[in-house]
């Protein structure tokens, strides 16, 4: 599998994303700085990671939705590639209108940062099909922006095409109908609060989060 | 021209920071206070005399980056 993880000023979940590929799916990934022009057309997973992508300023994610790599990585979501917004990554992809919905302060004021389960709501989707009969994932969040919030029709239209992914079992912020990762319609762009980059290990509390990255690389065209 | 951009959360979006600091106006003392919302002002100077046109591009801004439509409603003055 080939995958990039995209690097704005002031994402300090790249190296992480990165290792948690390599160590998830055995092939190593490339780090492109957000001023690039050009990704390249064999990638199979395009990640936006966490972080604080130009120190959160006006909006969380908006200042890096216009980076100019961001062109790019539209163009590649149209052509199908897996696009994987992690946490600031997913407030990214939200600002760049590439997925419904934002981001708003946590509904408790505070930054949450904690493990957290998940119920696995769609297990059918290109970045959920390794958990296999797997119903819950461990994973930690580490956000003060990840109250996730759209209105009631989208919502309604979100859950009725099976498009919301993860579910906070106990929501830690406030997000609406506990919302935790959702993808977009045609299926190939998912946001996720959560840091699946952060549980690829049981070193690290838990290997859930890497059958988020198998399983897209069981889609990809040339598997691991 | 200076522009004034008001950037609001639209009604009925939770404002956390205005619930917080409607708590602690009553933690003052200060009593039958309610609805605080926070919001952001940007003022900016467009070059050129034209007012509609600052105004025409002052909005576009907002459009596109100063307020997201999802959750925030934007008002512009041209001074």
């Amino acid at each position: 599998m080939k995958s990039a993880v995209i690097v704005f000023p002031g994402s300090n979940c790249d190296r992480d994303c990165a290792v948690a590929i390599e160590r998830s799916t055995g092939s190593p990934a490339q780090m492109v700085w957000h001023t690039e022009t050009k990704l390249d057309d064999g990638l199979d997973m395009v990640v936006l990671p966490g972080g604080f992508s130009y120190g959160d300023y006006l909006r969380c994610g908006a200042m890096a939705s216009l980076s100019p790599v961001m062109a790019e990585v539209k163009r590649l979501a149209d052509r199908g590639v897996a696009i994987v917004g992690i946490c600031n990554g997913f407030q990214v992809l939200c600002e760049a209108g590439m997925l419904p919905g934002a981001l708003l302060r946590n509904a408790g004021l505070k930054y949450v940062c904690k493990a957290v389960t998940l119920d696995i709501v769609n297990g059918q989707t290109r970045f959920t099909s390794a958990y296999g009969q797997q119903r819950e994932a461990v994973m930690t969040v580490g956000n003060g922006e990840g109250n996730y919030f759209a209105d009631t029709e989208t919502l309604d239209r979100l859950e009725g095409e099976g498009r919301v992914v993860f579910r906070y079992r106990d929501n830690p912020n406030g997000s609406s109908r506990g919302i935790a990762g959702i993808v977009n319609g045609a299926g190939n762009i998912l946001g996720i609060m959560p840091h699946p980059d952060r549980a690829f290990e049981v070193d690290l509390g838990s290997a859930d989060g890497a059958k988020l990255f198998q399983s897209v690389a069981g889609s990809a065209l040339q598997p691991a | 021209m200076k522009v004034r951009v008001e950037v609001f959360l639209k009604p009925g979006v939770l404002d956390v920071q205005g619930k917080a600091i409607e708590a602690a106006l009553g933690g003052l003392g200060f009593g039958g206070v309610s609805d605080v919302r926070v919001g952001r002002i940007i003022t900016l100077d467009i070059a050129g005399d034209d007012r509609a046109k600052a105004e025409a591009e002052a909005k576009s801004m907002a459009d596109r980056l100063l307020a997201n439509a999802v959750i925030e409603s934007y008002k512009v003055e041209v001074a």
